[in-house]
């Protein structure tokens, strides 16, 4: 036998997952929040911070005129918007490719549309894809730092970070504190499609490695039983109001009508069990900070009240994506100049605190 | 017809009670004699017999996949009967039994007797699968009884279920009334639309529709009331590629019960679990799905108890570019016919400690049985000439690109394989010969 390779000897639970095959994805893709170390976290936070605060001319040098192309399957507003913004942040050009007028429509695969990227230059495709797991097949093909800006049900791993962001700032926490413990004693429920939802998924599989507990809540057509087997940290709550009694952040999804294949929700008994609004907020959870990945349907999940009062975050939210998917974008192009400056600041500025 | 001696090997026939060393003398196409070393030796010399020296080496009837989708007529671009059956060959398959769902749908006399001429060029028996109803559509049944004559060996919707009812129980009883087995390929699809893998916290955390064990298992109790109901008629009901502790169980339960019902397994079932899937490998995409370990550790049970009559490929190929695509939307389907042998020895074999009688049992005899098939699987005088000598020792690297088939869909590329096949014939035709040192020749 030769050793390495995974045989029929071990039983196949002992056997890893099956390598990804024969095509190598890019180290400097972000597919999901899983392939993170708490110290990539860590990076990203601190790097978005420092590019926040450069000078925009200067900025605007560090990815001058690098081609980054864009290639949304799905509509977006937000994502989309923030990563073309935060590619020119960095000086890059950019190319937004949509399935509606591309040759996506005359039925051009995937994996070569992401390979006439590759040779029009692009040297970071940003992917929006309906299909689950997509990214890794155009990482795969195309052999390019791939951005995972939503797939599928699957994840939507900048949104996660972005989060991250948000609540750290909301709570006023250190965002240089050792990564496990980012979140300590912090308890965020999130409610609502969680079956469906990518965002649902990457907050899940990311918060509770630093420290937070995470509350999933819904009915069970949108919250299998299963998902607490998504990771450690994850509980299921059934009763909204038990659930925001125990939480500092209280994040709210939309049901995805797009994605329902067949199942049926009276919409009239989830607005009354699952809807946020002021009176069940000030009961429940009347300090917490209100988050929402959006698009926000007002009047089924979300009141106006709450999702325009004063513990909304949700245009925090948004206003935070820029910069973490500017630092995205510059660990994807140059992981090298990136990190480095990033780390001797943080210890400057750790030391100047102490003085 | 030349004939040939194969002398000196390890004979494992289990149909004959045989697993000793012997000698075996081919002669027109039919198994002219089976006897101890030196015994053939003058009948072989009158004949001028090819003289093939086995020693060390296993001696046993052909191999026979009753599952496999050979996708002629209309898919060529995947695979050809030349080329799925030249897998087959150096597989050590002497025949393979072809699913209808090709394009037009086998439904007819005509493909039926189109897919078994010389013209294919075949290097193993075919033997057509017909559709069990019209188009595979499960509104009308096709015509049992002139399948038959036309060399079809059972009757099956397989890449679909016979869905409804009322015409599951005409199909039973109206091929039980030709002969013939119904093949049903059990997934009750009003519970799998829009899956693509087994469903559970895997599933659950990629983002992927998955299918539920019960899709399966109650199409097959489903199957298995329909037969109770028919009983005293000769129904046979046969499950292809079960995957499902629970769909088992149902089977154990019906056959104490005294009712005719069979099944196989693939070995993808019992090797693998839903973990192969790892970051969306589409090559673990097949349908029934890998399951868990608890269900995967089942197959194997019932293949260790007898409960599981047979192993069965379902060898699925697919162009590299249909694969090469979102885990969603590439097919369902591994190839399997080059690896099985290597795969079942690994790990029924060598880690189990299954006999290479059993065996052979489930790769030949009890296929050849399950369908009929009379004069193969067996290696009894005046049988058909379909014999496979491989080397139960030799350990080899199976690689997808040296492949006969077309297609390279398999999740088993770059693993280790216990035992090599070293020739392999086809009604006493030699259709599969390795070169000296035992490996695949370069050409093929």
């Amino acid at each position: 036998m030769t050793p390495g390779k995974a045989t029929i000897l071990e039983p196949p639970s002992a056997v890893p997952p099956a390598p990804t095959p024969a095509a190598e994805t890019c180290s400097r893709s972000l597919l999901s929040v899983t392939a993170l170390s708490l110290n990539d976290v860590s990076a990203i936070l601190s790097l978005a911070t420092q590019l926040e605060a450069e000078e925009p001319v200067a900025r605007a040098t560090r990815l001058a005129r690098r081609r980054i192309a864009l290639l949304f399957y799905e509509s977006s507003t937000r994502t989309r918007t923030s990563f073309e913004l935060a590619a020119k942040g960095l000086g890059a050009d950019t190319a937004l490719i949509s399935s509606q007028s591309s040759s996506i429509e005359k039925g051009e695969s995937l994996k070569d549309t992401g390979i006439t990227l590759r040779a029009l230059g692009a040297e970071c495709i940003i992917l929006r894809h309906l299909s689950s797991g997509a990214p890794y097949l155009l990482a795969q093909a195309t052999g390019l730092p791939v951005l995972n800006a939503g797939d599928g049900m699957h994840e939507h791993p900048s949104q996660a970070l972005l989060d991250l962001r948000t609540i750290l700032r909301a709570l006023g926490r250190p965002e240089d504190a050792p990564g496990e413990t980012l979140l300590n004693g912090i308890t965020v429920s999130i409610t609502g499609d969680i079956l469906h939802s990518r965002v649902a998924r990457s907050n899940a599989l990311l918060l509770p490695r630093l420290g937070a507990q995470v509350i999933l809540c819904g009915p069970p057509a949108l919250l299998p039983e299963v998902a607490r087997e998504l990771g450690p940290g994850i509980a299921i709550e059934r009763d909204f109001d038990r659930a925001l009694k125990q939480s500092q952040i209280v994040m709210m999804l939309r049901i995805q009508k797009e994605r329902l294949a067949g199942v049926h929700i009276d919409l009239d008994e989830y607005t009354t069990r699952y809807q946020l609004h002021r009176e069940r907020l000030r009961a429940g959870a009347p300090q917490a900070v209100v988050m929402h990945p959006g698009p926000m349907i007002r009047g089924l999940e979300i009141t106006s009240e709450v999702a325009d009062g004063p513990q909304s975050v949700i245009a925090e939210q948004v206003r935070h994506g820029v910069p973490i998917r500017m630092a995205l974008i510059q660990r994807a192009l140059e992981p090298a100049a990136g990190p480095r400056k990033v780390r001797a600041q943080a210890g400057a500025k750790k030391r100047g605190g102490a003085a | 017809m030349s004939a040939i001696l194969i002398r000196g090997g390890h004979v494992v026939d289990p149909s004959a009670g045989v697993d000793a060393k012997r000698d075996l003398l081919l002669k027109d196409n039919r198994v002219a004699g089976i006897e101890p070393a030196g015994k053939l030796n003058a009948a072989a010399k009158q004949e001028g017999a090819e003289i093939v020296d086995a020693g060390g080496l296993v001696v046993a009837p052909g191999l026979i996949d009753i599952h496999v989708h050979l996708r002629e007529p209309g898919q060529g671009y995947k695979e050809t009967i030349a080329t799925g059956t030249a897998a087959a060959a150096a597989g050590g398959f002497t025949t393979v039994c072809a699913m209808p769902n090709t394009v037009p749908v086998n439904d007819s006399v005509e493909t039926t007797r189109w897919m078994q001429s010389a013209e294919r060029n075949p290097s193993a028996r075919v033997f057509p699968i017909a559709s069990a109803t019209r188009g595979s559509m499960g509104e009308a049944l096709t015509e049992y009884g002139s399948l038959k004559a036309a060399g079809a060996v059972a009757v099956s919707d397989d890449g679909k279920p016979i869905l409804g009812e009322a015409i599951m129980h005409q199909a039973l009883a109206a091929a039980a009334r030709a002969g013939l087995p119904v093949i049903q390929h059990a997934e009750d699809t009003r519970m799998t639309g829009g899956c693509s893998m087994n469903a559970g916290a895997l599933a659950f955390r990629l983002g992927l529709r998955g299918m539920p064990v019960a899709a399966e298992s109650s199409l097959v109790e489903r199957d298995l009331r329909l037969l109770a109901e028919l009983k005293g008629g000769r129904a046979h009901l046969h499950i292809a590629h079960l995957s499902t502790a629970a769909a088992l169980d149902a089977v154990r339960k019906a056959r104490r019960n005294g009712l005719h019902v069979t099944c196989e397994v693939a070995p993808h079932h019992f090797i693998l679990t839903e973990n192969a899937v790892g970051e969306y490998n589409t090559n673990a995409k097949m349908n029934p799905p890998l399951r868990a370990e608890s269900d995967r550790r089942a197959m194997l049970e019932g293949l260790l108890d007898g409960s599981i009559d047979c192993i069965a490929t379902d060898h699925a190929p697919h162009a590299a570019h249909e694969k090469q695509q979102e885990f969603e939307r590439a097919p369902n389907g591994i190839t399997g016919l080059e690896s099985a042998l290597g795969l079942t020895l690994e790990l029924l074999h060598r880690k189990h400690k299954v006999s290479l009688s059993r065996l052979i049992t489930l790769l030949s005899t009890q296929p050849a049985n399950l369908l009929n098939l009379r004069g193969r699987g067996t290696l009894a005088a005046g049988a058909c000439a379909d014999v496979v000598i491989f080397d139960p020792k030799a350990e080899w690297t199976f690689r997808a690109a040296a492949t006969r088939s077309k297609a390279t869909n398999t999740p088993f590329d770059g693993w280790t394989m216990l035992g090599r096949v070293r020739m392999t014939i086809c009604e006493g035709r030699v259709v599969y010969r390795a070169d000296a040192e035992g490996n695949r020749p370069a050409n093929g």
